[in-house]
């Protein structure tokens, strides 16, 4: 698979080669090959402990890896700054919702708007004054629905509301990739929906990587799915694909129902 | 700005800077009417004192509560500031070059802006723990040099100067303090409005942003530390300026006035006033300063009951005493503040009389101590007794019982008082 993406002309957005992660003596991730076409969404399922969130956090360069490379659009990310990889257009969220608790929504929004708008380090503009900024943060809240809170402290959220910020954070700033950990993590089957939709809402015409412990959330949202058990890829395929793989229904029901015991 | 008035969210914009306006321009003209309320020369020595202190503990805010950086050496940039500024002073007169007195604190600003690159380049790539030991290194640092290199910092005697070196400004020789007085508060209001519009710029909101999550900040685009480096050095800036103006307004900067000391006693400050609000440091800079000035003449032990207030703020009200006075805006918004007179008048008022019965028996143990031999009389409150004597002790000792038992039977009333009074405010969000 790996060998037929890199010979077609334009470079996947994400590609992963001979991924390999350490902590000590074990071995969390234990080699991953995987490429992830422009617009695609991807979703990386496994059981508890398989390792999802670790390579999450590597592809994030969060974790420097122990071997093998993690490139973003044909780009090499080793060695790269998190704020490095954001400006070359990968944003991400993460699992325990990390907001800014203190600022208004509205606050929250617009700071994740500064950099791609062009702000920067800018000490001579009033960013009340911009009204791109302020257009632009109440786009965004109005595609995550919560206009009603602007001017309320994030921090006094309920909590799908929190993750539905945190999803408008990670996409305000205009990034092609979108990566989401756990994004429906602890929540109601209603809100689960609402979150799904939401994501399918906001992430049209964007790569998406989503890592998610139930396969019920994202069958309906993702183009393809990847199993990771231990720290391995043992299928990726179209959602009916890698449902129907005997493999995946074993695996991923054993090391779930060892992970339950 | 009239022209785009037009939507609703220019609107908005609009409203909010006139009534933010509101307070600076009352700040000015309360700046500007003082020396008339206050005309002794004593009054304005202490005003100046106090407005220098205000741009220091806003310069020491922009790193504290604005950009979460605990700095242990803050009063290098303000000391650096001043010591240049004092060799200006010195060669302008020399060279008879044309330097107005009033610019000279921009040049005071630019030095404490040039060390603050140099330390920032460094000290700012982490905040926590790791800024605040280089802070303390380089204030110890900084503060050896000065006993060292005598050339530049006159070793203990110091670097001294004469303010009123050149032409006269615009007829102005900056002879009398209050001179001096309406040049420090240009400069006091100059650098609060530019501290304050810091805080709006993109930069600005960023630093508040790394102050509380700085790894969410980092996958927003933003590094922490370049947004670290330039709140730090902006802080740098206005320190220097306070430091030029001390230059000015005291002719004279010794080691004193950068050391550790000094560092800490402008955290010191900026903690008491509060480090959540942008006015919180000017209300530590003046509650400091008049407990400096006014307090130390009544008490030789005015440090300890300073120390005692911070610990109080630290432990109790951590907001400080802006947090302490916006803690009742929910109140007032409903209306209910008015509630809470009563019980405040009879918890505090027992509370004030039994803490000064408690500064009364301090007072009198250190008289019992420390006073020379023979001498038993002493004065306290107004009231001359013989500090020997068991009956003054007894008193001192009851009355200070009493006022806190009563302030404890009470604080249940303040206390439901004060629930009543937010209470409502839960119900109607």
């Amino acid at each position: 698979m790996n060998a037929m993406n890199r010979s077609s002309a334009p470079a996947p957005a994400l590609d992963i080669s001979g991924l390999k992660k350490s902590f000590g003596k074990a071995e969390i991730i234990r080699g991953i090959d995987l490429s992830i076409e422009k617009g695609e969404r991807h979703a990386v399922i496994g059981p508890n402990g398989a390792g999802k969130s670790t390579l999450f956090n590597l592809i994030t360069a969060r974790f420097p890896p122990t071997s093998g490379t993690v490139s973003l659009h044909g780009q090499d990310l080793a060695g790269l700054a998190p704020f490095q990889i954001n400006r070359m257009g990968l944003s991400r969220s993460f699992q325990i919702t990390n907001i800014f608790p203190a600022m208004t929504v509205f606050e929250n929004v617009r700071c994740s708007l500064l950099w791609s708008k062009g702000y920067k380090y800018s000490f001579w503009h009033m960013v009340a004054r911009s009204r791109d900024l302020t257009e632009a943060a109440d786009a965004i809240l109005e595609q995550i629905n919560l206009t009603n809170r602007r001017d309320l402290p994030a921090g006094v959220l309920s909590y799908a509301e929190q993750r539905a910020l945190e999803i408008g954070i990670t996409i305000a700033g205009g990034a092609d990739v979108i990566m989401l950990d756990e994004p429906t993590a602890g929540m109601s089957h209603s809100e689960t929906d609402y979150i799904v939709d939401l994501i399918r809402k906001v992430t049209v015409n964007k790569t998406l990587v989503m890592v998610e412990h139930d396969m019920g959330v994202v069958f309906g949202l993702a183009d393809r799915i990847s199993v990771l058990v231990y720290g391995e890829i043992i299928a990726t395929g179209k959602p009916e694909e890698v449902r129907g793989n005997p493999k995946v229904q074993e695996a991923y029901l054993g090391a779930a129902l060892e992970a339950e015991h | 700005m009239t022209e785009q008035a037009t939507t609703p969210t220019n609107l908005r914009a609009g409203r909010i800077s006139t009534l933010s306006a509101a307070p600076w321009v009352i700040a000015t003209l309360f700046l500007l009417a003082m020396p008339f309320i206050f005309q002794s020369n004593s009054a304005i020595t202490i005003m100046n004192q106090m407005a220098i202190t205000i741009i220091f503990a806003l310069s020491y805010n922009m790193l504290l509560g604005q950009g979460g950086m605990l700095s242990f050496g803050h009063a290098v940039y303000m000391g650096v500031g001043g010591f240049f500024c004092v060799h200006i002073m010195n060669m302008v007169e020399d060279m008879s070059l044309p330097l107005p007195l009033p610019l000279l604190p921009i040049f005071g600003g630019l030095f404490g802006l040039g060390l603050a690159t140099i330390v920032g380049s460094f000290s700012t790539r982490k905040a926590g723990t790791v800024f605040a030991m280089i802070s303390l290194g380089v204030g110890e640092l900084i503060a050896a040099c000065s006993i060292i290199i005598v050339a530049f910092f006159g070793g203990e005697e110091g670097v001294s100067g004469d303010r009123t070196y050149g032409l006269p400004f615009f007829g102005v020789e900056f002879l009398q303090q209050i001179e001096v007085y309406y040049l420090i508060v240009f400069w006091l209001i100059v650098s609060a409005l530019l501290m304050y519009l810091f805080s709006r710029t993109p930069v600005g909101r960023m630093a508040n942003a790394v102050r509380d999550n700085p790894e969410r900040a980092e996958f927003l685009g933003y590094s922490a530390r370049w947004v670290r480096f330039y709140s730090f050095c902006a802080s740098g800036f206005f320190a220097g300026i306070a430091g030029g103006l001390f230059a000015i307004n005291y002719e004279i900067l010794t080691e004193e006035n950068l050391n550790l000391t000094q560092s800490g006693a402008i955290l010191l400050i900026t903690f008491l006033g509060g480090i959540g609000f942008f006015f919180g440091p000017i209300i530590g800079a003046i509650v400091f300063t008049l407990l400096q000035t006014v307090l130390s003449l009544q008490t030789e032990l005015w440090q300890l009951y300073v120390g005692a207030l911070f610990v109080a703020t630290v432990m109790y009200f951590p907001g400080g005493l802006a947090g302490v006075l916006m803690m009742h805006v929910p109140a007032f918004r409903l209306g209910r503040a008015g509630h809470l007179v009563v019980p405040y008048i009879i918890t505090l008022i027992p509370a004030i009389i039994g803490i000064f019965g408690l500064c009364a028996l301090i007072e009198m143990i250190f008289h019992l101590r420390h006073a020379p031999l023979g001498e038993s009389e002493m004065t306290l409150f107004w009231t001359t007794f013989d500090s020997h004597a068991v009956v003054p002790w007894l008193m001192a000792l009851v009355i200070t019982v009493v006022a806190f038992a009563i302030m404890r039977r009470n604080m249940p009333t303040l206390r439901a008082a004060w629930h009543r009074a937010n209470s409502l405010e839960e119900e109607s969000a």
